[in-house]
Order: C-alpha cells, then structure tokens, then sequence
C-alpha cells in the first residue's frame, strides 16, 4: 500500500515571550527589540510544543490521535494541515488533505447559502466545475434547500454548521483530518457525520481523527498515536493503545485550572478558567463520598457580555461514555447572562453516582446552540464506596451500573 | 510555509517543512487563482449589502467628493486647476486616488478581518490583501460612467492618451498591494496600524495632486515629499491621459520603481511574516 502521509522528526517550538505579547503595540516591540539587544538573541522562554514526531500512515488507514488536553494534537493538526510551520523536520503528503477544523470558516453571513458554497468551495481547494457537480448532493446533505437564496446570516446556527459540514464532506479528500467536530450540531447531524466518516474510510481514504471520546475512537480507527507533553508515546492498534492512555492519562483530580491554549473550540466570548469538584467543607476534592451531592464550581473569563449562555456539565466514565448531562436550562430554567470579566458559577447535582471513576466536562453555549467554550476532561474525580454520615454505604461487591436513581418502594402486602 | 512540489505531475504532493527565507511560489498563486477570483467576488458583493442605494454609492462617494472639493477648493480658495473646469480637474484625481486609498484601507486591515480563515486553512495568505486591493477595480471601472459623463458635459475630448489609462489605473493598484501587503502584514502583530491608517491616508492625500495641480509644487521641501509620492506621478498621468495638460515624463519611471521597490520589500516581508499569523493573530 501506498504512504499517504510521512511524518520525519516534526517539532515545533513556542516562544513563550512572544506569546504573551500576541496582538503587542509597537511600545512592546520596540521594547522587546531593545530588550533583545541588551540580552543576546532570544527573548523569553521558549518550549517545544512538539518534538521528535515520527510515524507513517499508510493509504486507506484510520488513525486516531489521542492524548491530554495541551499534549500537542491540534499542534500536530496544525502543522499537516499548513496552518503552521513546523520548527523542524518535515512532513510529506501524498493526495489532497481535507480537514474538518475549518467546518464554516469563510462562510459569510450577508451571502447567501448558494454563494456561500461556491465560496466555501474554492476556500477549500475545489474547483468552480467541481462545485457544479457536487451542488445537489451538498444541499441535500445539508437540508437546506427551501433556503439557498437567504443570506446565511438568517440561518439557525443548526442550519449554518449542516451546510458547511457539508461542503467540507464533500471536498472527498484523500486523507481527511477531523479534531473533535462531532461536538457541533444536534444528534441526528452527529450521527449523520460519524456516517460521513466511515464512509469516507470504507472508499479507502485515509482519516486522522483527533477526539477525547475513546468509544468512538476504537469504533471507527484501526489505530492510535498516543501524544503525551509533545511527544509520540505510542503507536500500534487502537484497543492497546486506549488502555495505556486510560492508565497513564493522570489527569487532575478534583480540580483544574486551564490555560488558554487548553480551549481551542469555539468562538471564545469566555472561557473556562477553572473548574473544581467541591467536598464537603467546601474545598476541592478529587473523591466524592456515597451519596454525597456532585457540587461543581466553575469560573469563567468572560470577553464579551454573553446574555443567553447555557452551560453544559457532563459526567462520563474513564472510556468516554457519557453517564449525565445537566444544563442550567434544564426543565425550563433561564439562560444565564455572564457579564465581561471572571465570573463564577456554581452547580450542585443530586445524583448518586455508583463508586468509581469519572470524568467531568463542561462546555458553555449560546441558547442558540452555537458552542462558546469546550473544555473535554476537565477534570478526574472518583466515588468512594463509603458514605458520609448516613451509613447508606455501597454494598454489593460489584458496582454494578453507574447512579442509583431515587426510589419509592411499596413494602410487601397480600393481594391474594 | 512548505511550498508545493516542482513536480508537475504528482501536484498533489505537499511537502512540510521549514520554509528557507525568501522562498516565494508565484506558481502556487496562480494555482489559487479560481480562489483569488472568488475572494474578489465576495468583497464586491459584500461591500454595498444591506444597502438602500446599493451599488449606487459607487458614483455618490466620487460625485459628493467632487462637489465638496470644488465648492471648498474651486470656488472658496480659487486654486488653479490647469485651466480645466474644476469639478473636472478633482474628478480626475480622485477616481485614482480612491483606487488607491480604498485599496490601501482594505488591504491593510484584510488580514485581520480574515483571522478565521487564516486560523483554519491553508492558502496561500497573499491572495487575501491581493483580492482586497483588486476589489477596487471594479468601482473604479464602473465610476469612469460619472467621469464620461463629465467629459460630455464640460465638452472635453480626450486625445490618443486615452489609451494609457489602464496603465495608470494599474499602477494605482499595484501601489495599493505594494503598501498594502507591508501594512497588512504589520497589522497582524500591532493593531497600532489600523488606528494610525485614516491619518496616513490623510496626509497621503495632501500630498498627492488631487486638489490641486502639480504645477504648484516648486520649492525644495515640498519638490521631495512630492518626488517620493509614486501616487503623485500616478494621479497626475491619469489627469493628463484624459485632459492633456502636463504629462507625467521621467518622474513616472521613478514612480513606478518606487512602487516596484516596495512590492518587492514587501513580498519578502510578507513571506517572513505569515509564518507566524495563525499564532499571532
């Protein structure tokens, strides 16, 4: 078979100082110039986002990249898909890349759906008569036919993310690259999209595909990379691998505290700063007692004034199945406002939860849908068997399912 | 950036890899071009959305230009204009002149206002201030109906001249990408230039012929601002293309060095630069 992509020695360095002042004014370069000139050449830290990644994928695999938040992923990602230039080493890609990280980019709201996808199109390397032919099926997939005339602005941000999930899907690349773009959408477009993707495999072409949800991972890949602090940490079949990154994978327990570059989805009005579980006396915990309320404070930088903001609380297993979902919308609870600067929430669960080891994500969106912050793996936390006070402890010697729901039992009584 | 393979065949293959300094792929452009083509497209329809008068603004900015100029500098201050009428005389900078400028303020900022694109695909970065500066082209053809229809009215027939108006409407744009790319490039990392652009494009314009003649300009200081204006040179070889009047000669050769200068500058500044606009911007 043939390679599609070879991957020799890629790194990429980072100048911290530099990053700091990203939109800098003049004052600050002029300063760092004369800084640069005082002391030597290199201004600030620096460090190695990634280094030393090698590895070959062969036309027709499905390659699942896993790895912590901040591990280097979408730095990888960035780097094949030219939107960065690797410090050293080098890449070569053999066919046209497609990725899924740029689903909408280049739409623009006073266009209209059908402009917008000849637009779209050309941004993503097809050609005009490419575009003519594919129209029909780009606009069936999407459903959006009664609308092609309107300008995308009027569109739901439902309608707006099917159609440019659908250009994208039908550039057929011949390797496409998809970072965690199952998380936009509603489920049916969620599973119509996971379709997409083994469709995609099943012609033969070559998939990386970057996610946080194990399940999915081992159902749709034939095998993982393993990233961990920029570095390739293991490469082979997908089920190995998941299991050493399930064992490995310390992530923090009970709280977190995130950098900006830990959140890259989108469009970042705020973002989650720090999330922590709360124990009993208030303070952080990574363990839970039996029965004991899940109370999980979260604080936000906020960018711009969010008015409908929906924060999203999620609780899975280690392997990514999702237990519980909680909104502050939930059973017709209002949309919060969040005003600019750091702002804290608080949330208290009632579920029991059985005793064993979870995970916590919490993702913000508008009422609308459209995703503001996303921040997968937030943080580790376990139930311990033991309850507080009540001596309601877990007894089975097997947990056997993942929450006890509450319950109301009629005692035994004659009916015949 | 890694540039394409030379291998014609395979075009498909892309290699990554620390891109050397001044590795420039004007091929890679051209095979972009349907792209430049729409990101054009986008821009012109864009521009005058949600409008009432629509494409209409296109003559009304020339025209109350026009009238302002004419009543302040025309009729108030009396300035000489070559003996042409005046609304004529500042119609014919300023068509020029807004080619340039317009260009100028898009390019400068279209990085920017491109942020997503650039954060999430990959094209070669140069077609965004190219398609912005180009997008001028099209109000400035369609704004030549209002200087036609002045040209009848003040019953001015253009000579032979006429001819080498593309060349000077060219050359407008070229300094437009030329600046442009330069400013575009710089916006990235220090926002300073959009705030500091609307001046520099005022004090550009102060500088260039399109209120007043050239011939006004003889004494030293000035004579050198004035030679060092490429923009000044070209305004003036688009006046006298359609009115005659004082040709543009020698000074038009150093122009257009001037302007090719900058492109060249600015291209390799460009190429150093994009390297890091995802990261920046």
């Amino acid at each position: 078979m043939a390679t599609a992509v070879r991957v020799e020695g890629i790194g990429k360095l980072y100048r911290l100082g530099r990053r700091a002042q990203r939109v800098g004014s003049l004052r600050d370069a002029v300063r760092a110039v004369a800084g640069a000139f005082r002391h030597g050449r290199s201004p600030g830290p620096t460090l190695w986002a990634l280094r030393d990644i090698s590895f070959e994928v062969q036309a027709g695999e499905v390659v699942g990249i896993i790895g912590r938040n901040g591990a280097g992923k979408s730095t990888l990602l960035k780097i094949l898909s030219r939107l960065t230039e690797p410090t050293e080493g080098r890449a070569v890609i053999e066919g046209r890349l497609g990725s899924l990280l740029e689903v909408g980019t280049g739409f623009h709201g006073e266009l209209t759906g059908r402009e917008n996808v000849y637009l779209n199109g050309a941004i993503l390397g097809m050609r005009r008569a490419e575009v003519d032919r594919k129209f029909d099926q780009i606009v069936e997939f999407a459903g959006v036919e009664a609308f092609l005339d309107t300008a995308v602005k009027h569109y739901s941000s439902g309608m707006h993310v099917r159609l440019a999930f659908a250009v994208a899907a039908h550039l057929e690349p011949d390797i496409l690259i998809v970072d965690e773009v199952l998380a936009v959408g509603d489920v049916s477009f969620q599973r119509k999209c996971l379709g997409k993707m083994s469709e995609v495999a099943s012609e033969g072409r070559t998939v990386l595909f970057v996610s946080h949800n194990m399940p999915v991972i081992k159902s749709l890949c034939t095998r993982a990379l393993l990233i961990d602090a920029g570095k390739l940490v293991e490469d082979g079949d997908t089920d190995g691998v998941v299991l050493s990154y399930l064992r490995t994978s310390d992530m923090p327990k009970g709280e977190s505290h995130l950098r900006q570059s830990d959140s890259l989805m989108g469009t970042g009005e705020a973002r989650l700063r720090w999330a922590g579980i709360l124990g009993r006396n208030g303070t952080t915990s990574g363990s839970l007692h039996f029965a004991e309320p899940l109370r999980v404070k979260m604080h936000f930088e906020v960018f711009d004034r969010v008015s409908d903001g929906v924060i999203e609380v999620g609780v899975s297993t280690l392997d990514g199945q999702r237990i519980a979902t909680m909104m502050n919308t939930d059973t017709g609870g209002e949309a919060f406002t969040f005003e600019p600067g750091i702002q804290e929430v608080l949330v208290e669960v009632d579920v029991t939860l059985l005793p064993r080891d979870y995970v916590l994500h919490i993702s913000l969106h508008y009422y609308s849908g459209a995703t503001i912050d996303l921040v997968d793996n937030v943080t580790r936390f376990s139930v311990i068997n033991v309850a507080l006070d009540s001596g309601d402890h877990y007894r089975p010697y097997e947990v056997r399912g993942y929450v006890r729901p509450s319950t109301r039992w009629q005692a035994p009584r004659a009916v015949g | 950036m890694g540039a394409l393979s030379d291998d014609a065949v395979s075009r498909k293959r892309v290699v990554i890899q620390p891109s050397r300094p001044l590795a420039f792929n004007p091929r890679e452009v051209w095979e972009y071009r349907e792209l430049l083509f729409f990101l054009v497209w986008r821009e012109v329809r864009v521009r005058y959305k949600q409008t009432a008068l629509g494409i209409g603004w296109v003559l009304i900015q020339p025209l109350i230009a026009m009238v302002i100029f004419s009543v302040i500098f025309g009729q108030f201050a009396k300035l000489p204009s070559e003996g042409l009428p005046y609304p004529l005389f500042v119609l014919t900078g300023l068509l020029p002149w807004q080619l340039f400028a317009g260009g100028l303020t898009r390019t400068a900022g279209s990085l920017v206002r491109d942020a997503n694109l650039l954060t999430k695909i990959y094209f070669p970065r140069l077609l965004i201030p190219i398609s912005a500066a180009l997008a001028g082209l099209v109000d400035f053809v369609l704004s030549l109906v209002l200087l036609g229809i002045m040209l009848v009215y003040y019953g001015v027939r253009p000579g032979w001249q006429l001819l080498t108006i593309p060349t000077f409407a060219l050359l407008a744009v070229l300094a437009a990408i030329a600046f442009g790319v330069w400013l575009a490039a710089l916006n990235v990392r220090y926002r300073d230039v959009q705030v500091a652009l609307p001046f520099l494009v005022q004090i550009w314009f102060f500088v260039s012929p399109v209120a007043y003649s050239a011939t006004l300009v003889s004494s030293g200081i000035s004579r050198l601002v004035y030679g060092l204006n490429p923009m000044a040179s070209v305004i003036q070889g688009f006046r006298w293309s359609l009115v005659g009047g004082v040709g543009p000669g020698l000074q038009l050769l150093g122009a257009t060095s001037l302007i090719l200068a900058v492109l060249v500058g600015g291209l390799i500044y460009f190429r150093a630069a994009e390297k890091t606009f995802a990261d920046v911007i």
